[in-house]
């Protein structure tokens, strides 16, 4: 069977045993790191979970962000946009940040990626020890795209060496439905397959950390959930740690492990809440809608509607 | 059909523009506003005894030298300010000075300081020339689309990377700018620099002429160098933008 095939398969249950990441050669952090994760005692909230799907506790990532201000380009005053933000991310966790628009999750995904370092806080890598940052992929709100390189090369564009990997995007442009779309330009694509050609470039380059920011808004709902699907399916081949900003509570709990609440204006986590949902049993209807009542009691407890 | 009809409009229009001029030559019937036709003779008799290849080419280097010079200079400094404040604040000045002294002045002060030599001409046509380069590759720097920049910045892309698939393609439709509208800056400017100080080239031969008060040499040597410029845009950079703008149309 073509492993392109496999890819869009809706995955069955205990279908992820098989598909543990063999652990990266080349990188001596990721080799070490993964073997101290075995060492790690699977802590006590993560028994319900089936043994071989339980995230590897290990610290990937502190974040502590005292104050984030901008200022209003046109009045110059100062608008405290994050304040008192701390969060940890463990290895392979899937963590998903909900807020009200506008409060600042973009802002958050931004600094973590370095693209801003004018905060008070520190972010801190577990892996900076070893000298080399992590692997970052990003999945931005707007594809951003390339418009004048074709999906192939927009997809590789994060690669060493383009060449040496081809069969690994030939895969995920088959698994992303884009194997006969190569050569087009990104403004011949919708913008579903404009999404998912940024999604394959941030998977191409299997991540330490994948950034995702709201990156299925404005799709039709039959395209959005097919794209969820092919995440959960990526996301358990690679087991990338990822934080993914998103407005949309059942998407929320469909994807996360960990869902963060965000208050409005100055944004601080208010709440945190363990999801809970077996990962052979994200696509499962009735478990996320049970599991997304629940949360959304909590959801609308801290945004009282008006 | 529809692809030849701009092409034929344009022939219509340039035929137009010949008739116009014969129809005033017949008109005035004087021999400070000659024929086409004598106009081309003349052209033809130069072109055998190969005075005009001769001068044509030496204009042609001079204009492609400074060209070369001038956009490669320019557009560092251009990228340069358009990307650090200090850098745009502190030239500015400097830039704005240079955008406003008279090209004869530049040529003048050029031949005056280092002789009448062919480097002193090459650099008054540069120095010309720099300025305008420098300001349409500082807007081009500026509108640097930021989402691009943070992508390439988050992937990791490192300088090289970045700058051949990120920052390169978003400045070339500025490069092509620059470079059109400098080619047909640079070649009015090498005239006065040949008319003041060199002893061959189209400017040289348009001095000559004017001297004798001949009309119809001025017209050939004049637009023999028009026809050579056309062709440039034509051939060379015509082609370079569509090429380099594919992607739009597709």
């Amino acid at each position: 069977m073509p492993f392109s095939n496999r890819w869009k398969v809706p995955p069955i249950a205990g279908g992820y045993s098989e598909r543990r990441p063999a652990p990266d050669e080349h990188d001596p952090a990721a080799l070490r790191r993964r073997t101290v994760a075995e060492d790690t005692p699977p802590l006590a909230g993560a028994t319900s979970r089936p043994a071989h799907s339980a995230p590897p506790r290990t610290r990937a990532l502190d974040i502590r962000i005292d104050r984030k201000r901008f200022a209003d380009p046109s009045s110059g005053i100062e608008r405290l946009v994050l304040a008192d933000v701390r969060l940890e991310l463990f290895h392979g966790e899937f963590v998903a940040v909900i807020g009200p628009s506008g409060c600042g999750k973009s802002t958050l995904l931004h600094l973590i990626a370095g693209l801003d370092p004018a905060f008070d806080g520190e972010i801190r890598w577990a892996d900076t020890a070893t000298g080399t940052g992590p692997r970052l992929g990003y999945v931005f709100q707007n594809p951003r795209l390339l418009p004048w390189l074709d999906v192939r090369a927009n997809v590789v564009i994060g690669l060493e060496d383009p060449a040496g990997h081809a069969a690994r995007v030939d895969e995920l442009l088959a698994a992303m439905d884009l194997a006969e779309f190569g050569h087009f330009h990104p403004n011949r694509l919708s913008l579903g397959m404009q999404r998912r050609a940024a999604l394959a470039r941030a998977f191409v380059i299997e991540p330490h950390l994948l950034l995702m920011d709201e990156p299925f808004v404005s799709l039709d709902a039959p395209t959005a959930d097919q794209l969820r699907r092919l995440l959960l399916d990526v996301w358990g081949r690679q087991r990338s740690t990822v934080l993914f900003v998103t407005h949309d509570l059942r998407e929320a709990t469909m994807l996360a492990d960990r869902v963060l609440f965000l208050s409005a204006c100055p944004a601080t986590i208010v709440r945190e809440v363990s999801v809970d949902i077996a990962r052979e049993d994200r696509f499962n209807e009735s478990r996320v809608s049970a599991r997304y009542a629940d949360l959304k009691r909590d959801f609308d407890a801290l945004y009282p509607p008006g | 059909m529809p692809r030849l009809r701009p092409v034929a409009l344009r022939v219509f229009s340039s035929l137009c523009l010949i008739l116009a001029w014969q129809l005033a030559s017949w008109w005035w019937h004087s021999n400070l506003l000659p024929s086409p036709l004598a106009v081309l003779d003349l052209a033809w008799r130069e072109t055998l005894d190969g005075e005009l290849p001769h001068h044509l080419a030496a204009t042609l280097r001079r204009v492609v030298v400074a060209f070369l010079l001038a956009m490669t200079i320019g557009s560092v400094i251009g990228v340069v300010m358009g990307r650090w404040r200090q850098a745009d604040l502190l030239f500015d000045p400097w830039l704005i000075l240079f955008l406003n002294i008279p090209a004869l002045v530049t040529i003048i002060l050029c031949y005056v300081w280092f002789g009448l030599g062919e480097a002193a001409a090459i650099l008054a046509i540069t120095v010309n020339k720099i300025p305008n380069v420098v300001v349409t590759l500082r807007e081009g720097a500026r509108t640097l689309d930021r989402d691009y920049l943070e992508m390439a910045q988050s992937f990791s892309l490192g300088r090289r990377r970045t700058l051949t698939h990120v920052i390169l393609p978003q400045l070339l439709p500025f490069f092509a700018v620059a470079a059109r509208s400098g080619l047909a800056l640079i070649w009015k400017i090498v005239l006065v620099v040949e008319l003041l100080g060199r002893n061959n080239g189209v400017g040289f031969q348009i001095h000559l002429y004017f001297q004798l008060f001949d009309v119809t040499g001025i017209l050939a040597y004049s637009l023999a160098f028009v026809l050579v410029m056309l062709v440039i845009e034509y051939a060379v950079l015509q082609p370079m933008e569509g090429a380099a703008n594919r992607w739009r149309i597709q």
